[in-house]
């Protein structure tokens, strides 16, 4: 059943539609989704998926990479330096402290002390992949949950190197013989002396942020230029495989590479195009991760070995969740945000797979042992989701939840947030004229040219085509208060607008009118600031040559300010009732033999029909007329 | 010698008889710079620093508008609100307009007549322009009586050109020097025996 490449994707495609929606319908996460997903399609319940689910695994593990690329690149290096101290911190505590109690636990049920280590190892870590995209799911990212959330996952990101070099330790020498042909991990520098490794190791990550900045963001330029879409989404996952390849070549997590070169790649004009160009391909990977664990899952273990497992499934969690409490409360963590960490964290995540198969052939471990640990580890990110519905339902909210005041918090620094689209001569003033007030926006803009100058003078503009909602939503259009679309494209700007108005009806829109057809169609839209760029220049010439024929500065300028006011009233009766195209002509006729009209009535009452105050003519006639 | 700046505000310049013919009797004058505010300033946005510059290089400063609403055309308010600085203009540092010489140059629709308490305005327009007398007197500086030309409605050719001599023989005498404290008594500076002996002449 499983020949087909084809058929393996409509499994779990279908899987994925069926299951995910219904979990979000009931407001579960959707890795409970895809979990669930795994469990049904794997081999124990409907078998569409059998013993290739280990291999999808392996593969789908690379949607863990992209995510932790994908979070570098939120990362500037310098708030990525800020937080060694947490992640160093937290990340230590948590580790060690998580093994320490689980080796105790291990041993005294009777473990071998090398498998107790293995397993305490295996249990110190969390799951990114769960653990992160439930954070990102809920908006938690910026809180301190999050952040702590995420320095622990790193620190377990580069704690795992060590393990992984320290497990062929723990063999005896007979059985090393057979160990290196284990083949995930063809290390590069396996047989050079540790010196030689730590310095390849070293050297690799120079490498990784060199090849950032001088070798990735000039290949983006080059490929931006082409204009070609697909080209910048074939150079975004280019540069993530190139990372992870390097990574595993000189047997660093290639999770770390992503994670490294998405940090350099954080400060480039290119981070919200990678962000939405690696998105779909990061949620598609992370789904079928998801899903391959959950069909991993061997219930014929369980049925073997019931009370065992559940046994040891509970116990892991608790003492975890211990741990992480502890943690959260030596590092002052607020209680509500000390729970969410508490329960977020409490599973095995994906690198015990790695480990646990890697002292598998080592022979440290047994096959009972390995089924054994793999069961409780996909079951512990089984239950993660639903524990964190626990919390969230039945605990936090007798803790007194902060939840929402921490997210208002959030919203309120962001609130100020406003969005430029376009920076051509036109946004480039609005930009300047905001920024003269302090308002820094995020600007958008598909000249690569122009954006590399514009960096360099010191704003904040990115390369990207706005009108996909994709790269909006990265530029952080959830948060914006106001979007100013500044670009010249009559087509790209109805588009862009439609788009916004629809998902986020509540940013306030401000919107460059070429001319008149087009501010006819943003009105029509029930888009109400609209700019028509010719009109108020035009008046502004225009004064300045009746000023050069003699006429009174201040009358031209009260009259061009009547003026405007007049030709946008027109506008908008004009715009009253949506037309064709052929209908505005010959409504704009009608409009111009009006204002003809009116333009003649003008000139017949003279200037005073404007502005009739103090009007010394009328006065003198008035005053000198009953003496006559 | 006295220089003289003369701050003109009038939105409506284009439609007032007299003014234009007061205007151009002095605003080429030698020692004279005539300000126009509403020409420099369409939009009200003042500059303050370059009428700070202005008042510094004179020594007379007039105010020269119609009397609209019994006060200045807004222009001139805002150029008051906006130019005469607390801790530059008054204040305890504020030094910098002290004994220059003030005054309104003002035209009025009505007569004389009805400026009284009798009349149909019921106050003088001493007692209107007690605002800028003030004014002047904050900021130390030495407020004279006004010039005015009144009764614009109806004035004959013959007397507007009457005014207008009357108004450059005044810019004349405030650029050398007229004898103050004699005039400082009078309610208008037309009344001044030095005008009208040149006049009569």
């Amino acid at each position: 059943m499983s020949g087909s490449i084809l058929f393996a994707a409509i499994v779990f495609l279908t899987g994925a539609i069926i299951c995910v929606p219904i979990a979000k319908k009931f407001g579960l996460s959707s890795v409970l989704g895809y979990l669930l997903a795994g469990i049904l399609i794997g081999p124990f319940i409907m078998g569409f998926v059998g013993d290739e689910g280990q291999d999808i695994l392996h593969f789908a593990e690379f949607g863990v990479v992209m995510m932790l690329f994908l979070i570098g690149l939120e990362i500037e290096p310098k708030s990525f330096w800020q937080m060694r101290k947490t992640i160093m911190g937290m990340g230590g505590a948590q580790v060690l402290g998580t093994m320490i109690v689980s080796f105790l636990l291990f041993t005294t049920i009777g473990f071998d002390w090398k498998v107790s280590l293995i397993i305490s190892m295996a249990v110190s870590l969390s799951s990114t992949a769960i653990t992160l995209q439930t954070i990102k799911e809920n908006g938690l990212m910026n809180t301190t949950y999050g952040a702590s959330s995420f320095s622990i996952l790193l620190f377990q990101d580069i704690i795992v190197i060590l393990m992984l070099a320290v497990i062929p330790l723990l063999t005896d020498s007979e059985k090393t013989a057979n160990a290196s042909d284990h083949s995930d991990h063809t290390y590069l520098l396996e047989n050079l002396p540790l010196g030689f490794q730590a310095l390849a190791i070293f050297l690799s990550v120079v490498t990784v942020v060199l090849a950032g900045r001088y070798f990735f963001v000039p290949m983006l330029r080059l490929v931006a230029k082409t204009r070609l879409r697909e080209l910048l989404s074939a150079s975004a996952l280019l540069i993530v495989i190139v990372l992870a390849y390097l990574m595993e070549l000189v047997g660093l997590s290639p999770a770390l590479g992503a994670f490294l070169g998405g940090v350099v790649l954080a400060t480039s004009e290119f981070k919200h195009e990678l962000e939405s160009n690696l998105e779909p391909f990061k949620g598609l990977l992370l789904g079928l991760f998801f899903m391959a664990v959950g069909a991993s899952i061997n219930f014929i273990v369980i049925g073997d070995n019931p009370l065992m497992i559940g046994g040891l499934v509970v116990a892991v969690i608790v003492l975890k969740a211990l741990i992480l409490f502890l943690v959260g409360a030596v590092f002052k963590l607020k209680a509500d945000q000390r729970l969410l960490l508490t329960f977020g964290l409490a599973q095995i995540g994906e690198f015990a797979f790695v480990l646990l198969s890697f002292a598998f052939q080592l022979k440290i471990l047994d096959r009972v042992e390995l089924d054994m640990m793999l069961v409780v580890t996909a079951l512990t990110m089984t239950l993660t989701p639903i524990l964190g519905i626990i919390n969230e339902r039945l605990i936090l909210p007798r803790v007194g939840t902060k939840k929402v005041e921490t997210r208002r918090v959030d919203h309120i620094a962001k609130s100020h947030k406003v969005i430029l689209v376009g920076f051509g001569h036109f946004g480039s003033t609005v930009g300047r004229f905001l920024r003269s007030y302090g308002i820094e926006a995020t600007i958008l803009d598909n000249d690569s040219n122009r954006v590399d100058l514009l960096r360099k003078m010191g704003f904040e503009v990115y390369y990207g085509d706005a009108t996909r909602m994709d790269l909006l939503e990265s530029a952080g259009i959830a948060e914006a208060k106001i979007l100013i679309s500044a670009i010249d494209n009559s087509d790209n700007v109805i588009h862009l607008t439609k788009m916004v108005k629809e998902k986020y009806p509540y940013v306030k829109l401000l919107v460059r009118a070429k001319n008149r057809y087009d501010a006819y169609d943003l009105l029509n839209m029930g888009i109400e600031d609209v700019y028509r760029e010719s009109l108020e220049t035009s008046v502004k010439m225009a004064s300045d040559a009746l000023n050069h024929l003699g006429f009174r500065k201040y009358t031209i300028y009260r009259q061009a300010q009547k003026f405007i006011q007049y030709d946008e009233e027109g506008l908008r009766r004009l715009a009253d009732k949506p037309k064709t195209r052929e209908e505005y002509i010959f409504k704009a006729k009608e409009e111009i033999k009006q204002q003809e009209k009116q333009l003649e009535e003008d000139l017949n009452r003279g200037i005073i029909e404007f502005d009739n105050h103090w009007d010394s003519e009328q006065m003198r006639a008035a005053h000198n007329a009953p003496k006559k | 010698m006295n220089r003289i700046l003369i701050l003109f505000a009038h939105p409506k310049f284009e439609q007032s008889r007299a003014n234009k013919a007061l205007v151009k009797m002095i605003e080429n004058k030698e020692g004279v710079t005539f300000h126009d505010l509403y020409e420099r300033y369409p939009d009200f946005n003042i500059n303050v620093i370059s009428e700070k510059k202005l008042l510094n290089d004179h020594d007379v400063i007039i105010w020269h508008h119609p009397f609209y609403w019994y006060s200045c055309p807004p222009l001139m308010k805002q150029w008051m609100d906006v130019v005469l600085e607390f801790g530059w203009a008054y204040g305890e540092k504020g030094t910098a307009l002290r004994s220059k010489k003030c005054l309104n140059v003002i035209t009025t629709g009505g007569t004389r007549a009805v400026y009284c308490s009798e009349g149909s305005n019921n106050y003088s327009v001493n007692e209107f322009l007690r605002p800028f007398e003030q004014t002047a007197r904050l900021c130390g500086m030495e407020y004279l009586p006004p010039f005015t030309v009144m009764g614009t409605h109806n004035l004959s050719d013959q007397e507007l050109e009457d005014y207008t001599l009357k108004y450059e023989q005044l810019i004349g005498e405030l650029g050398q020097s007229l004898p103050f404290d004699e005039i400082k008594n009078c309610e208008f500076l037309n009344d001044t025996p030095q005008l009208n002996k040149i006049t009569s002449k």
